[in-house]
C-alpha cells in the first residue's frame, strides 16, 4: 500500500511538472511572450522593460526556474485589469463557482441516478430508451445554448426567473440546470451500467432467492453498491464543472471563475488566463490522486496491479 | 476478436485483413446520416444556396422576424440579425465553417493520437512512459480552458482553431489505440512479421495500423460532436472563428444581443443547427462503435 501511494504521488508530481513545463513552453515558443505579458497598447519602451522585468532575455532554463519558483510560492502574476494578484482574484471567485457547481451537481444527480436506475431495471423497455435519448440530448446540446433558450423561455417570455447576475437562489436555477444537464447524461450512463453489473452479481441473486420483494432487492442491496462508482465520478466532475463552467457563467453573468476567465480573454489579461489553466490542471491532478488512493484503500486488487 | 484463427495465406508476414464489418443495416441510423449528408451538401454548395451575402447587411432591415411572423417576408425567410444580415444565408455558409473546422480538427487529432498510440504501445519502454505521462498531463487540463488558453496565445483564426482542437483532443485516441496495440502485438501475425524480418516501422504501419484504423474512425465520429461544440463555445467566447465570418457559435454570441427583447430566432436557429449536427454525429458514432468495434462498446 505504502509503495502504491508513493508511486501514485510520484506520478502526480511528474504530471504537475509536465503541466507547468507545457504551459511555460507554449507561452514562450509560440510568439513573443512580452506582447502577452504587457498591457494592450503598451509602447516599445514598456516592452523592453517587461522583457527585463520578467527576465525574458535570459536563457530558457533560467526562465523556467524563475517561473517555477514563483509558482511554488503561490505567485501567479498580476492581473492588468484588476491590478491585483491573480491568485487573490481566483480565490475571491472560487466560492461562487463552488456554489454553482454544487447546485448543478445536485441537479445532475437528481436526474441522472433515478433515470439510470429505471433504465437498468427495465432494459430495452420504454424507460431505457427514454433515458438514452435524454442522455444523448444532454451530451449533444451545447450547455450555453441550453442556457440561452432557458433565458428566452423563463426570463423573456414568462418573466419568472432573472436572466443574469447573482444574489438569490432564483439566479442559480437556470445556470445550474444548463451546466448540470450535460453531466446528468454521464451520471445516468454510469448508474445504468453499474446497476446492471450489480444486478447480475451473486449476492443480488441470493437476495432474490431469499424471496425479498423486488423493490427491496433493487433499493437496498443493488443500489447501495452500484452507487460507489457514481459517487466517485461525481466527485471528479465537481472539479471539472468548476473548470468548464466558463460558457454558462458568461451567458448568465455568474461571477465565478469561468466569468473571470472570460474577462481575462476580453480584456487581453493574459496572466489571469494562464493562472486559471494552471490551477485548473493542478486541481484535476490532485483529485485524480485522491480518488486513486481512496480506491486502493477500498479495493486491495488495485494496489497490486499498480 | 475473430481474426485470431485467420490462417496466414501467401507469406507468413501477411497481416489479416482488417475485419470486414458485417454490413447488415440493422439499426442503421438513417435519419442522422441523412441529416449529416444534407449538412455536408449544404456546406459544399453554400455559395449557390445562400440567397444573400452572409457578411453584408443593411441597417434598415435589422431584426426582421422569420416569414411566418408578422413583419417577416419570404425575402428573408429566417429573419435578419442585428446588422440586417440574412440569417438563412449565414446558417448555410456557417455549415461550411463548422464542417471544415470539425472534420479537419478530428483528422488532426486522430492522426496525432493514432500515431502516438501505435508508437507508444508497440515500442513500449521509455518511449511509452514519456508519451503516456504527457497524455495523462494533457488529460488533466480541462479541454475547453486549455483551448481558450492556446487561443489566447496564438490568436483567433480558423486555421488556429483546427490546430488547437487537434492539439487538445488527440489524447483520447492515444489512450484507446495504445491499449489495442498492446494486445495486437502479442498476436501471431505480428510475431510472424517480426520473425520474417520486418523492421519495426513496417510492422507498425503495415501490420498494426490497418488493424486499429477502425477504432480511430469510431472515435473520430464520436469526437466530431465534441469538437463542433468546443468550436462553437470558443467562437461564442470570442476566441474562435473571427467575425464577420458566419460561424454558428459566433451567431449565438451575436444573437445574445437581441435575446432580452425576444428576438428568439437569432438564438434558436443556430443552436438548433449545432444540435442537429452533433446529435447526428453522436448517433452515427454509437452505431459504428457497436458495428465496427465490439471492444469499444464499454468505452
Amino acid at each position: 500500500m505504502k509503495q502504491y501511494v508513493i508511486r501514485r504521488v510520484g506520478y502526480s508530481l511528474l504530471s504537475l511538472l509536465l503541466l507547468s513545463l507545457t504551459i511555460f513552453l507554449f507561452v514562450r515558443l509560440t510568439g513573443d511572450p512580452a506582447t502577452l505579458l504587457v498591457e494592450p497598447g503598451a509602447s516599445a519602451d514598456d516592452l523592453a522593460n517587461i522583457r527585463q522585468q520578467f527576465g525574458l532575455d535570459r536563457p530558457l532554463w533560467e526562465q523556467y526556474f524563475r517561473f517555477m519558483a514563483a509558482l511554488l510560492t503561490g505567485d501567479l502574476g498580476q492581473s492588468f485589469y484588476y491590478r491585483s494578484p491573480v491568485a487573490e482574484l481566483y480565490f475571491q471567485r472560487l466560492p461562487n463557482s463552488l456554489l454553482l457547481a454544487a447546485v448543478a451537481m445536485a441537479f445532475s444527480l437528481l436526474i441522472g441516478i433515478p433515470s439510470g436506475i429505471m433504465a437498468a431495471i427495465r432494459v430495452g423497455r420504454i424507460w431505457d430508451s427514454a433515458g438514452k435519448v435524454f442522455a444523448l440530448l444532454g451530451l449533444s446540446l451545447p450547455s450555453f445554448w441550453v442556457g440561452l433558450v432557458l433565458i428566452l423561455l423563463f426570463s423573456v417570455n414568462l418573466g419568472w426567473l432573472p436572466s443574469s447576475g447573482s444574489g438569490t437562489i432564483w439566479h442559480l436555477l437556470m445556470p445550474a440546470f444548463a451546466l448540470g444537464w450535460y453531466f446528468a447524461a454521464a451520471h445516468m450512463r454510469l448508474t445504468r451500467s453499474s446497476m446492471l453489473e450489480v444486478m447480475g452479481s451473486e449476492y443480488v441473486k441470493l437476495a432474490r432467492l431469499k424471496g425479498l420483494p423486488e423493490a427491496w432487492v433493487v433499493g437496498k442491496h443493488a443500489f447501495k453498491n452500484a452507487l460507489i462508482p457514481v459517487v466517485t465520478l461525481a466527485g471528479i466532475n465537481l472539479v471539472v464543472m468548476i473548470n468548464v463552467a466558463v460558457v454558462v457563467e458568461t451567458v448568465f453573468a455568474w461571477p465565478g471563475i469561468g466569468r473571470l476567465l472570460y474577462e481575462g480573454i476580453t480584456f487581453r489579461d493574459f496572466p489571469v488566463v494562464q493562472g486559471i489553466v494552471i490551477i485548473g490542471g493542478a486541481m484535476i491532478v490532485l483529485v485524480n490522486l485522491i480518488v486513486d488512493i481512496l480506491y486502493a484503500l477500498i479495493d486491495p486488487r488495485i494496489r497490486l496491479e499498480g | 476478436m475473430s481474426t485470431t484463427t485467420h490462417p496466414p495465406t501467401h507469406s507468413i508476414a501477411i497481416a489479416p485483413a482488417p475485419r470486414a464489418a458485417s454490413w447488415r443495416l440493422d439499426g442503421f441510423p438513417f435519419i442522422p446520416v441523412a441529416i449529416l449528408v444534407s449538412i455536408a451538401l449544404v456546406a459544399i454548395f453554400a455559395d449557390v444556396l445562400a440567397p444573400h451575402d452572409p457578411q453584408v447587411g443593411s441597417l434598415v432591415r435589422r431584426f426582421r422576424p422569420p416569414f411566418w411572423q408578422q413583419g417577416g417576408s419570404m425575402a428573408y425567410p429566417l429573419g435578419t440579425d442585428h446588422v440586417g444580415r440574412d440569417v438563412l444565408s449565414r446558417l448555410i455558409v456557417g455549415a461550411r465553417v463548422s464542417m471544415i473546422v470539425g472534420l479537419a480538427a478530428v483528422f488532426v487529432a486522430g492522426s496525432i493520437g493514432t500515431f502516438l498510440g501505435i508508437v507508444s504501445g508497440y515500442l513500449g519502454g521509455w518511449v511509452d512512459q514519456v508519451i503516456m505521462r504527457v497524455t495523462d498531463t494533457w488529460l488533466a487540463l480541462p479541454a475547453l480552458t486549455f483551448a481558450i488558453f492556446l487561443a489566447a496565445i496564438v490568436g483567433p483564426s480558423e486555421f488556429n482553431i483546427v490546430i488547437i482542437l487537434g492539439g487538445v483532443y488527440w489524447t483520447r485516441y492515444a489512450r484507446v489505440i495504445r491499449g489495442e496495440v498492446l494486445s495486437l502485438k502479442e498476436r501471431e501475425f505480428v510475431r510472424l512479421a517480426v520473425v520474417a524480418g520486418c523492421s519495426k516501422r513496417v510492422v507498425m504501419w503495415r501490420h498494426i495500423l490497418p488493424n486499429v484504423i477502425n477504432s480511430t474512425i469510431v472515435l473520430a465520429t464520436l469526437m466530431l460532436g465534441v469538437v463542433i461544440v468546443t468550436e462553437a463555445s470558443l467562437s461564442f467566447l470570442g476566441v474562435g472563428v473571427p467575425p464577420p465570418k458566419p460561424a454558428w457559435g459566433l451567431m449565438l454570441a451575436d444573437g445574445k444581443k437581441g435575446l432580452m427583447v425576444g428576438y428568439w430566432w437569432l438564438t434558436v436557429m443556430p443552436g438548433a443547427c449545432i444540435m442537429l449536427m452533433v446529435l447526428s454525429a453522436n448517433l452515427l458514432g454509437d452505431w459504428l462503435r457497436i458495428k465496427l468495434d465490439p471492444q469499444l462498446r464499454q468505452l
